[in-house]
C-alpha cells in the first residue's frame, strides 16, 4: 500500500515465517498490511492482496505513441516537407521507414517501463518515514518485514505484538506509539 | 521434476547454478565485498587504464582538430578500422542483452550471477563503439544533424538510409541497456547504502538507490517492469545489429550486397560477446574468489554457447562462398574464392578461419570446456577472430570492386591502431570503476534464486 501510515513493524527471519504471520494477521482480520522484503516473493501477493500492475497496459499505449509518431515523422519529412525524387522512386517509401519505427516503439515503451516501474514504487525520494524504524537496514538484506497501517480498524497494537511475537518475530517495533 | 530428482540435481556440483545454501547475510556480505572493501590491486590498474584512456582523448582531440585524413582509408576504402573497430565493440555489446534479457525469459537459472557483468559490459562496449562514426562525420560537431529537427537549412535526415537507422538502432540500444541495467541495480545499490559502514557512502548509495525500499508492492511493480523491460530488449538483440549489417547488406558491393547478412552478424555478435564475457569473467571470478557463485555450469553453459553460435557463423561463412560461386557473378567470385583467401589480406582471413571456425571445436570435450585456462585462452582468440572477420569483410570488398584500374591497396595508419587501443583502455577503465564501485554480481536476484533453489530442494513448496 503506498503511502500507508505506519502502526505496527516485525522483523522475521526468512520468507516462510513471514509468509505464516501474514496468514495469522489477516486471519486477525487485519487488511491494511505490507511487507518489506529483500527480493520479490511472490506467494505473498495474493495475500497482500496486491492488484495486478497497470504498467503493461501503459507500456503497450506509449509504445504504439512512439511508433505512429516516428512513421509519421519520416513520412512527412521524405514525402511532405523535402520531397527528393530518387530514380523515380515512391516517395511515402513505407519499408525503408520501418526500423526507425521499430526501434522508436521499443525506446518509448522502455522509458515508460522505467519511469512507471520507479513512479509506482514511490520513486525517487531521498527520505521516507519508514527508514526511522529501528532495524529496518536488515529489509535489503536478510530481514523479512511485515507492516501494519495505524489505522486498520482492526488493529489491536497489544494483541497484535503478541501475535507477531508467537509467529517467531526477531523484533517488534511500534512505529510512532 | 519429482521432488526426488531435483534435490539429487541441485547438490550436484558440477550442475549447479550456486555453491552451497550461504545465508542471506553471508551470500550478501560476499557479493558487496569489492564495493566496501576493495583490494589493493584497483589503483595501479586504474591509474594504468586511465592513462590510457587520456591518450584515447588527446588521440581524438587530433583526429577532430586535424581532419579524418589522418586514418588510412581514402577511395576506394572508404570505411576501414573506425567501422572495423565500431562493428567488433557494438557485437561484444550483445552478449550482455542476450543473457539479462533472453535468457531471463527463457527462465535460465545460470544467468542470474553473470547478466548484470554481462549488461556493464555491454554499456562499455556500445559507449565505444559510438565513438567511432561520431569520428567517421569528419566534423563530429555536427551530429546533431542526424536527429530530425526543425533548422533554418529546411533538409531533414534522409531516412531511406540505412545510417540514420544506425544512428536511431545504436542510441536506442545504447539508452535501453542502460535502463534495464540500473532498474536491475535499484535494489542492490539500497542494499549497499544499508550496509554502508561510512556516512559519506551511505548517502551516496542512498541517493543513488533513489529511496528503494522493497515493498511488496513495490516489488510487484518492479518484477513486472523488469519482466517487460527484458521483453522489449530481446528484439533489440536481433536488430541492432541487424540493422548495422544493412549498412552493408544495401550497397552493392560484392561480398556486401547479401540477404544472409542480418542473421549472419547476430550470431557472429552473440558469440563475441560471450567471449567477451569470457575474458572478464575468468579473472574476475579467480581474483574476487567467486567460485560458488559463478560455477563450473555457467561456464559450461557458456563454452556450448560459443560452440552454437561459432557454428553458425561457420556456416555463414560457407554460404557466402557457396552463394558467390553459385551465383555466377564474377565479381562476387572473385572476392570471395580469390581477394579474400589469396590476396593481399589473406594472413588476415585464414587467421579468421582458424580462430573463428576452429576454436569452438575444443568444446565437444566436457573437461575443456570447464577448465578455465582453455576458455580464457579460447576466448581471447575469438576475440581476434572476430576483429579479423570484420576487418576481412569492409576491406577487402572495396579495395578490388568492379574496376581493376580503381584497385588500391589498404593500410591502415598509426592513428587507426592508437585510437583502437585507446578504446581498450577506455573500456577498461569503465569495466574496473564498473567492479569498483557497482554490485556486480546481483545481491538481491541472488538471494531470490537461492530462495527458489531452496523451495526445489524441498521438493516446490515454500
Amino acid at each position: 500500500m503506498r503511502d500507508m501510515k505506519l502502526g505496527i513493524m516485525a522483523e522475521f527471519e526468512s520468507p516462510e515465517a513471514l509468509l505464516l504471520a501474514v496468514s495469522k494477521l489477516r486471519e486477525m482480520g487485519l487488511r491494511k498490511l505490507d511487507a518489506y522484503t529483500p527480493y520479490p516473493i511472490r506467494e505473498i501477493e495474493p495475500l497482500l492482496e496486491i492488484k495486478r500492475s497497470y504498467i503493461p497496459k501503459v507500456v503497450l499505449a506509449m509504445g504504439l505513441v512512439g511508433a505512429a509518431g516516428a512513421y509519421t515523422l519520416q513520412w512527412w519529412c521524405a514525402a511532405v516537407s523535402y520531397p527528393l525524387n530518387v530514380g523515380g522512386r515512391p516517395l511515402h517509401s513505407a519499408p525503408a521507414f520501418i526500423p526507425i519505427t521499430f526501434e522508436t516503439t521499443v525506446l518509448f515503451a522502455a522509458g515508460t517501463c522505467f519511469l512507471l516501474a520507479l513512479y509506482a514504487a514511490g520513486l525517487p525520494r531521498l527520505h521516507h518515514p519508514v527508514f526511522e524504524v529501528e532495524g529496518f537496514e536488515s529489509a535489503s538484506i536478510d530481514g523479512y518485514w511485515v507492516a501494519i497501517a495505524a489505522d486498520d480498524p482492526k488493529l489491536d497494537a497489544l494483541v497484535a505484538e503478541r501475535e507477531l511475537i508467537g509467529a517467531g518475530a526477531t523484533r517488534v517495533v511500534q512505529v510512532n506509539p | 521434476m519429482t521432488a526426488t530428482l531435483s534435490s539429487a540435481a541441485v547438490t550436484r556440483e558440477d550442475t549447479d547454478v550456486l555453491l552451497g545454501r550461504p545465508t542471506d547475510a553471508a551470500l550478501t556480505d560476499q557479493l558487496i565485498a569489492p564495493v566496501l572493501r576493495p583490494g589493493r590491486a584497483f589503483k595501479p590498474l586504474l591509474i594504468v587504464t586511465g592513462a590510457g584512456t587520456l591518450f584515447l582523448f588527446s588521440v581524438v582531440l587530433y583526429v577532430a582538430t586535424t581532419g579524418i585524413g589522418v586514418w588510412g582509408n581514402n577511395i576506394p576504402v572508404a570505411w576501414a578500422l573506425g567501422i572495423v573497430d565500431f562493428v567488433w565493440w557494438i557485437g561484444i555489446g550483445h552478449a550482455g542483452t542476450f543473457i539479462s534479457a533472453i535468457l531471463l525469459l527463457l527462465e535460465q537459472k545460470w544467468r542470474t550471477s553473470i547478466n548484470r557483468f554481462s549488461e556493464g559490459m555491454t554499456l562499455f562496449a556500445v559507449v565505444q563503439a559510438g565513438l567511432f562514426p561520431l569520428l567517421h562525420l569528419g566534423r563530429p560537431w555536427f551530429f546533431y544533424w542526424l536527429i530530425p529537427y526543425p533548422s533554418t537549412m529546411g533538409v531533414w535526415p534522409q531516412f531511406r538510409s540505412a545510417l540514420p537507422w544506425d544512428v536511431v538502432a545504436v542510441s536506442t540500444y545504447l539508452t535501453v541497456s542502460f535502463l534495464f541495467w540500473y532498474l536491475g541495480l535499484v535494489p542492490d545499490l539500497a542494499v549497499i547504502r544499508d550496509r554502508a559502514t561510512t556516512l559519506r557512502r551511505r548517502r551516496v548509495y542512498g541517493v543513488f538507490a533513489l529511496g528503494w525500499r522493497g515493498s511488496a508492492h513495490d516489488w510487484h511493480h518492479y518484477r513486472i517492469a523488469y519482466w517487460l523491460l527484458a521483453v522489449l530488449a530481446t528484439p533489440l538483440v536481433l536488430s541492432v545489429h541487424s540493422i548495422v549489417s544493412m549498412d552493408f547488406a544495401i550497397s552493392q558491393l560484392p561480398g556486401w550486397h547479401s540477404t544472409i547478412f542480418p542473421p549472419f552478424f547476430v550470431a557472429g555478435a552473440i558469440y563475441s560477446g560471450f567471449a567477451m564475457v569470457l575474458t572478464l569473467l575468468i579473472p574476475s571470478r579467480k581474483i574476487f574468489h567467486l567460485e560458488n557463485v559463478v560455477t563450473a555450469r555457467h561456464l559450461d553453459s557458456i563454452a556450448k554457447m560459443l560452440m552454437v553460435t561459432g557454428w553458425i557463423v561457420t556456416y555463414s561463412y560457407a554460404i557466402e562462398i557457396f552463394i558467390a560461386w553459385y551465383s555466377g557473378n564474377g565479381f562476387e567470385r572473385y572476392v570471395h574464392l580469390v581477394n579474400r583467401p589469396t590476396g593481399p589480406y589473406a594472413a588476415v582471413f585464414w587467421v579468421m578461419i582458424a580462430c573463428n571456425c576452429c576454436t569452438p571445436q575444443i568444446f565437444w570435450a566436457k573437461k575443456m570446456r570447464t577448465n578455465t585456462t582453455v576458455l580464457f585462452i579460447a576466448s581471447i582468440l575469438i576475440n581476434i577472430g572476430m576483429w579479423t572477420e570484420r576487418f576481412i569483410l569492409i576491406v577487402t570488398s572495396q579495395m578490388r570492386d568492379f574496376l581493376t584500374s580503381s584497385w588500391h591497396m589498404y593500410k591502415p595508419t598509426y592513428v587507426d591502431l592508437s585510437l583502437f587501443l585507446g578504446t581498450l583502455s577506455f573500456f577498461s577503465f569503465l569495466f574496473l570503476l564498473f567492479l569498483r564501485f557497482v554490485p556486480f554480481i546481483p545481491v538481491s536476484e541472488l538471494k531470490e534464486l537461492k530462495f527458489e533453489l531452496h523451495k526445489e530442494d524441498r521438493g516446490g513448496h515454500a
